[in-house]
């Protein structure tokens, strides 16, 4: 019997006097009883929306539900009811987890305050009942130490911990059907893997229903029984879980399922989206990955080291050692991969390769010359040669030039091209490369998605001709599917152009994909370097295994 | 190919969505162009002529206001001689003296009324109040504008530099902020040791640029670390190309806002410091040196220079910080 039923569900946003956006276009779906729904999307699919609208959490002040819409809840239309018995239900039997846990528990009060609160709110337990159920709630969790951690403060947890504080606080009221919006986004392979399984575990103890919102395919193999695809507002396909994996009907889940590095082989290209919907179908051949051995050595960390200190009491100071000693070789026109948790140290050696972090100790040499001592203006020459493109592309551009400017800039300052309309012309040519249009030379930042301006960053790098590009998670805050455009794009122009990549990302797949070598770090510690190959199939550390083991498994 | 709207464009279209926003804007031009043309001489030259008698009243009231008062005054002097039953014996000569002087100066080129009434030298109230609009506005924009420079910059080095400018910089603010303001502003004055606009000026814009200081540091520290300024690092943009052409454009809006909220904090503070005595000279006239002399006045019930000066005040303080709000609301569309 269906807990939920979602039928014909509109929602409109207002963005302005004049227009407005339908973010979701007539939708319906079902959620049985004791089962566990996945909504799959992209960024913009509308699968967000769609949980804020059962929960009755849309902003009022610019989203309009279609009228005709209807989201039945035990023979219930949840859009009809009034507000004071729709928040009646929210919480105590329809609760959601949010994605960011740190933002979503309240700063200043402690976890066991936030936790006895919702108990008091929807079960009226007196506060002398909801203490001891909130400890239980943190054991059924699986936080260490309960008792302690009840009178803590959310900024004293880690991401994991928080969200399964999250998670308690969510069932505690005993929900009947429990929302997670991308739970397990945030969080590291090893957290999101023990996360998911208490989640799922919950789900199977509790006899709960779950809508498991999430943009990773991938993950939903494991955790659900029936699975929804969106893209734009729009079902595409709904089936059970293994019907999607096994035999996928839409174009557009099928390209999903693709676009994904696969872990057993190497294409020469990743299929894209356009090649499903266009009919075309991925493109054969293998690319073959690894080092002979022989091949020049570009640039090499000698151990590089990087603390950090922060004022501890009056006087005190307490050293971070974000970086340990780390020695390291780039070989020329190859790819180092560098994979490693939050907290890993992986960004700050590509910060403290570029000079942009002031190193403690060791040496960088580039061509067999030691960079880190050199005074700024000698070193600036070398600031041509190795470039970096940051994780989020919204944030890496400066929203206050265009285009062109942000391209021409680079070259205006290291000298590169003879005057304005050479400088241009140069952008222009490398608006092309990167697939842009030549019109998107006088625009703004803010006119464009978060590929498009991933690719206008790269495009910035690639003026200065580097050799040694440094992508520091380049494509971790990108969808799937632009993903597969960016890293396809990367490799043409690695290519093309031979430069060294340092590709710095926590996503094992897409490592094992574009790496010669890889590197694993660990709290500032480099645990094992070997060849792509090598340490997928036979791990030597045992945090190596760890990490391979936490990768979701699909369902193929 | 094409131009596409960059930042400031789309602010200036939500500006222009809001209506209130605009007719503020439009009021605070109309003062603005009144202040270029009376600075520039093409208005109110003639505001320091003695056009009208001694307090003539305002047209709309009609001469009668003076002269029941006068006559009152009049009855008061009859009554006083008959006292003692001795007719004046120079009592004719006055009144020829009186009669020849009337005829002379006052009753042939001083009006009896003027459109807003005379102060107590017989000058038009209406182009006084005209002339003190040109003061106190120059005073508010000019000052705002150095103290939203030297906070500007002062916030710029310390909040980006850090270190030792850091605490400099917060060290001087400490000293400025510690001090009572009032006492901090006849410190200044006793050191510049001279009355007049450009005076009144230095002492608004050195003492008032703390708060912009301090929000733009923050503006700055908060920026700094953005990957967009890293990025700027990475391909060799010097320090003060980093600072002042990549980081400043990102927090201009935070700038103009204080801007405006300061010249509405000076138009007034030049009005207190004009009416405690140590604003504008005598030559000068100010909205602050209206009201102080309106204070004399409305004892005796002359309360129009009052009412122009505060009228013309309270028009643009109004107007310039709902234009504020819309201008707050224009650049930063997070608020809504």
């Amino acid at each position: 019997m269906s807990l939920l039923g979602v039928r014909d569900l509109a929602v409109d946003f207002r963005i302005d006097e004049a227009t407005t956006l339908r973010a979701v276009k007539g939708i319906g779906f079902d959620i049985a009883e004791r089962s566990t729904v996945a909504l799959v999307g992209e960024s913009g699919s509308g699968k967000s929306v769609t949980a804020l609208a059962i929960m009755g959490l849309l902003p009022r002040e610019n989203a309009r539900v279609h009228p005709a819409s209807r989201i039945d809840y035990l023979g219930r239309n949840l859009l009809a009811l009034p507000g004071r018995e729709l928040r009646a239900l929210r919480g105590a039997e329809i609760s959601m987890i949010f994605q960011e846990p740190m933002s979503s528990l309240n700063p200043v009060f402690t976890v066991g305050f936030q936790i006895a609160e919702a108990l008091k709110q929807h079960r009226a337990l007196p506060a002398s009942q909801a203490r001891p159920r909130a400890l239980q709630l943190l054991g059924e969790v699986g936080l260490a130490e309960p008792q302690a951690k009840l009178g803590a403060y959310p900024f004293q947890l880690s991401g994991g911990e928080q969200q399964r504080v999250m998670i308690a606080m969510a069932i505690a009221c005993e929900p009947k059907l429990l929302i997670a919006d991308e739970p397990t986004t945030a969080l590291d392979v090893t957290v999101q893997r023990q996360i998911l399984e208490l989640i799922a575990g919950l789900q199977a103890r509790r006899r709960m229903s779950m809508l498991f919102i999430t943009h990773d395919l991938s993950l939903v193999g494991e955790i659900a029984d029936q699975v929804v695809v969106m893209r734009h507002g729009e079902i595409r396909e709904q089936g059970s879980a293994e019907r999607i994996f096994s035999a996928p009907q839409d174009a557009y889940t099928r390209a999903l399922l693709a676009c994904r590095p696969p872990l057993d082989r190497r294409p020469q290209r990743l299929p894209v989206i356009d090649d499903f919907m266009g009919g075309t179908g991925p493109r054969p051949g293998e690319r073959r990955r690894g080092l002979r051995g022989d091949e020049p050595i570009i640039l090499e960390a000698r151990g590089l080291a990087k603390s950090f200190y922060f004022r501890n009491g009056l006087f005190g100071k307490r050293e971070l050692k974000a970086v340990k000693g780390a020695s390291f070789k780039v070989a020329k026109g190859k790819t180092l991969g560098v994979v490693g948790e939050s907290g890993s140290g992986k960004t700050t050696v590509g910060l403290l390769l570029m000079r942009l972090h002031k190193a403690s100790g060791g040496e960088v040499l580039f061509e067999g010359r030691d960079l880190l001592p050199l005074p700024p203006k000698a070193a600036y020459s070398y600031k041509r040669r190795i470039q970096i493109v940051f994780q989020n592309p919204y944030a890496s551009l400066n929203p206050r030039f265009t285009v062109g400017q942000i391209l021409t800039e680079p070259m205006q300052i290291h000298g590169v091209g003879s005057g304005a309309a050479e400088r241009r012309a140069l952008g222009l040519e490398l608006l092309d490369k990167v697939g842009l249009a030549a019109d998107s030379f006088a625009r703004y930042p803010h006119e464009f998605s978060g590929g498009q301006r991933q690719r206008i960053a790269i495009a910035r790098a690639l003026t200065l001709r580097p050799e040694v590009l440094i992508c520091d998670e380049s494509v971790s805050a990108l969808d799937v599917s632009v993903q597969a455009q960016l890293l396809n794009l990367l490799q043409d122009l690695q290519d093309e152009y031979a430069m060294s990549y340092v590709f710095i990302s926590h996503d094992l797949a897409v490592v094992r994909y574009m790496a010669d070598q890889v590197m694993v770090m660990k709290d500032g510690e480099i645990v094992e370097i070997a060849g792509p190959d090598e340490i997928y199939s036979s791990p030597k550390h045992p945090y190596t295994r760890l990490l391979l083991s936490s990768m979701p498994r699909r369902a193929q | 190919m094409s131009k596409s709207p960059g930042v400031w464009l789309l602010a200036w279209r939500r500006f222009g969505r809001d209506r209130l926003g605009l007719a503020c804007l439009v009021v605070v031009l109309v003062y603005g162009a009144v202040m270029v043309a009376s600075a520039a001489g093409w208005i109110v030259r003639d505001w320091s002529e003695e056009a009208g008698v001694s307090y003539a009243p305002p047209t709309f009231l009609g001469p009668e206001a003076l002269s029941s008062e006068k006559s009152s005054a009049g009855a008061l002097s009859l009554a006083a001689s008959e006292d003692y039953g001795i007719p004046d014996p120079l009592a004719d000569d006055l009144a020829e003296i009186a009669k020849e002087l009337a005829g002379t100066s006052a009753t042939e080129t001083r009006a009896a009324t003027l459109a807003f009434g005379a102060d107590k030298w017989g000058r038009d109230v209406l182009r006084k109040a005209v002339k003190g609009t040109e003061t106190s506005l120059f005073v508010g924009l000019v000052a705002a504008s150095l103290a939203a420079f030297l906070g500007t910059l002062f916030g710029a080095l310390a909040g980006y530099q850090g270190g030792w400018i850091d605490d400099f910089f917060n060290w001087l603010y400490s000293v400025f902020t510690s001090i009572p303001y009032l006492l901090l502003v006849l410190a200044v004055a006793a050191v510049v040791n001279q009355k007049g606009v450009f005076t009144v000026i230095l002492i608004l814009g050195l003492t008032g640029w703390t708060g912009i200081f301090r929000l733009i540091r923050a503006e700055y520290m908060k920026h700094k670390v953005r990957e967009y300024v890293l990025a700027a690092d990475a391909i060799g943009a010097s320090g003060a190309r980093r600072m002042f052409v990549h980081i400043l454009p990102n927090v201009s809006h935070v700038v103009l806002v204080q801007l405006s909220l300061h010249v509405v904090l000076f138009i007034k503070s030049e009005v207190i410091l004009t009416f405690l005595g140590f604003g504008v000279g005598v030559d000068t006239v100010s909205w602050g040196s209206m009201l102080a002399e309106a204070q004399s006045e409305l004892i005796l019930g002359k309360w129009w220079q009052i009412a122009a000066a505060t009228f013309a005040m309270a028009v643009l303080v109004t107007a310039f910080s709902l234009l504020t709000d819309a201008l707050r609301d224009a650049l930063d569309p997070r608020l809504k």
